[in-house]
């Protein structure tokens, strides 16, 4: 294939292909080819498709779609929804990891095992771990029989069918995924630095939020967007072990049943639309506090 | 000191909240594991009495047979035409510098950044547009999208551990790109290659939202189908439902036994290559 790419190039005049060469083009750039038209055609293109398809409505002007669904209170409230559930999910995750993780950044037995079982839930998926819950935590489930029997609680507790159903299926899918990031950041930190710091004199604490944290911050945000991504896409967890019609009608239920319950594509579109916008206004303002923050070697020694 | 736990408080509460945990997912997936055995399981600790007839009932009321069939062929072909498309643009990201190039690894992000559902819908919609979508052919090309530059993304690191002057050995003996790549460059790459590939097998078998958006009657990927048959409660059994379940979960386990072998667990979350500032 670049073969007959450099054949065909030869034609034009040495002198432009060696200018060229020089400033790092040449035919070997032909190998992205297939990769970019992939993603050009079935991301990029989509994404301009459903952005015209949200334009052109049945009636109404350009934006009626936009304006149609900031205007309906049941379409707009799906946002705060979606970020009432997706925000302290995602910040307990990645708040909750980085303790146990600073634990174990060490070598000890059993971590190999204990990582790999960290990674079944994120295997496993939303829909089996959906399944789980409305097991467990149901009514007559073995957690409210524990409480129960404990006389922790005298009424069997509502988890399922609700927002905190939705919250638990996010922390057991996406917990392990952000300790397992947060974890090879951390592992990257040479522990020398921190043993320097002890020689000083600087105590526990002062190590931890003087040393590590500063140097694990980026990595932190990036955890933090990555799994806030998968919050907020919550979909399956959300219809399943939530109340899909009132307190966790996420913004992705609202762009699916504009699509396939209503046949409203351009209210589709532009629900999708306005959900990518938010996603990224979330995750610009998280990469923006990011660059404040130290971002280098986190090697320590000569360097 | 080294290697003895020390009970501080701190230590002790960190365990605690992994036991926890763990407390937790042992009981979402044993729960779904003892009842897809049981009798009846009503008001008790455990089910009455055992049986194994809902696998059975499982495996005829819900097709199982072609719905596996349809996860292993788009998760065959998923992998396979992600890593010949995805390796040699990871080749090129990987060795060169070029303008453009941040461009390009961004194009290349941008997939994975955005929720499936946010470009499914939009995706799906011209899918069916062009009659792909309700077909093998959609759910496939609708899981390459993430796929393809999850594999890049995976494969760049290997590339770039490979020392270039082997390269430019083979070079120098006469071998064009094409023989660097079938000679040189893919037997040093395989273990990376077989990486990739089951990673991308394990999230397409996982990925729910854009086969959902895709997929038609006789395309579901047992994924889907468990959504289907769990949201439609109350028709079948949930006893049987949870059967389905069991097998799907066994599938999953051994997939992820098999990844392991070939890679890190911290590989299956992410491949966060720290962009240069």
């Amino acid at each position: 294939m670049s073969g007959l790419a450099s054949e065909s190039v030869s034609a034009s005049t040495p002198a432009v292909r060696h200018r060229l060469a020089e400033r790092g083009i040449d035919p070997q750039l032909f190998l992205l080819v297939p990769a970019t038209v992939f993603v050009v055609a079935l991301f990029i293109y989509p994404f301009c498709y459903g952005i015209a398809v949200s334009l052109q409505p049945a009636q109404g002007g350009a934006l009626a779609a936009y304006r149609a669904f900031f205007t309906d209170a049941y379409q707009r409230d799906t946002i705060t929804t979606t970020l009432a559930i997706a925000l302290p999910a995602a910040l307990f995750n990645v708040f909750a990891a980085v303790p146990i993780a600073y634990r174990m950044r060490g070598r000890f037995r059993g971590k190999r095992l204990l990582t790999t079982v960290l990674v079944v839930p994120i295997t496993l998926g939303t829909v089996l771990t959906a399944e789980g819950l409305l097991n467990f935590l149901g009514p007559t489930g073995w957690f409210n029989r524990i409480l129960l029997s404990t006389h922790l609680v005298d009424q069997p507790v509502t988890l399922t069918h609700n927002y905190w159903g939705v919250c638990l299926s996010l922390v057991i899918t996406g917990f392990p995924f952000a300790f397992l990031l947060v974890l090879s950041y951390l592992s990257g930190i040479d522990p020398t630095l921190e043993r320097a710091a002890a020689t000083l004199g600087a105590g526990w604490a002062q190590r931890f939020f003087r040393i590590t944290l500063p140097l694990l911050a980026p990595g932190l945000a990036t955890t933090f967007c990555l799994t806030f991504v998968l919050a907020f896409s919550v979909f399956p967890s959300a219809i399943l072990v939530g109340d899909p019609t009132g307190g966790t009608r996420v913004i992705s239920i609202a762009a699916y049943e504009a699509a396939y319950v209503r046949y409203d594509y351009a209210a589709a579109s532009a629900t999708a639309i306005v959900m990518g916008a938010v996603e990224l206004v979330v995750i610009s303002i998280v990469l923006g506090l990011r660059s404040l923050f130290y971002t280098g070697s986190t090697a320590g020694g000569k360097g | 000191m080294r290697g003895r736990i020390v009970a501080s408080p701190g230590a002790w509460l960190v365990w605690g909240l992994v036991a926890i945990f763990f407390a937790g997912l042992a009981g979402v997936i044993g729960s779904v594991v003892v009842n897809s055995f049981g009798v009846r399981w009503f008001d008790t600790w455990l089910p009455e009495s055992y049986t194994t007839q809902w696998y059975g009932q499982a495996w005829t009321d819900f097709t199982l047979l072609p719905v596996l069939t349809v996860t292993l062929v788009v998760c065959l072909l998923v992998a396979g035409i992600s890593v010949l498309v995805g390796v040699p643009a990871a080749y090129v990201l990987a060795r060169r510098k070029f303008p453009g190039s941040r461009l390009v690894y961004l194009l290349f992000l941008l997939p994975i950044l955005m929720p499936p559902i946010t470009y499914g819908i939009p995706l799906a919609t011209v899918l069916y547009k062009y009659g792909f979508a309700g077909h093998l052919s959609g759910v496939v090309l609708a899981n390459l999208v993430p796929s393809v530059p999850f594999v890049i993304l995976t494969m760049t690191p290997f590339i770039e551990q490979i020392d270039p002057s082997i390269e430019r050995a083979a070079r120098m003996c006469g071998a064009r790109t094409r023989h660097v790549f079938t000679s040189v460059l893919a037997p040093l790459l395989v273990p990376g290659i077989l990486a990739a590939s089951i990673l991308v097998v394990v999230r397409t078998v996982g990925m729910f939202e854009l086969t959902f958006l895709t997929a038609g009657p006789d395309s579901q990927t047992l994924v889907v189908a468990l959504f289907y048959s769990m949201s439609a409660a109350g028709i079948r059994a949930q006893q049987s439902v949870d059967a389905m379940a069991v097998i799907y979960c066994v599938m999953m386990l051994v997939l992820l036994v098999v990844a392991l072998r070939f890679v890190n667990p911290t590989q299956l979350v992410a491949r966060v290559k720290e962009d240069p500032e």
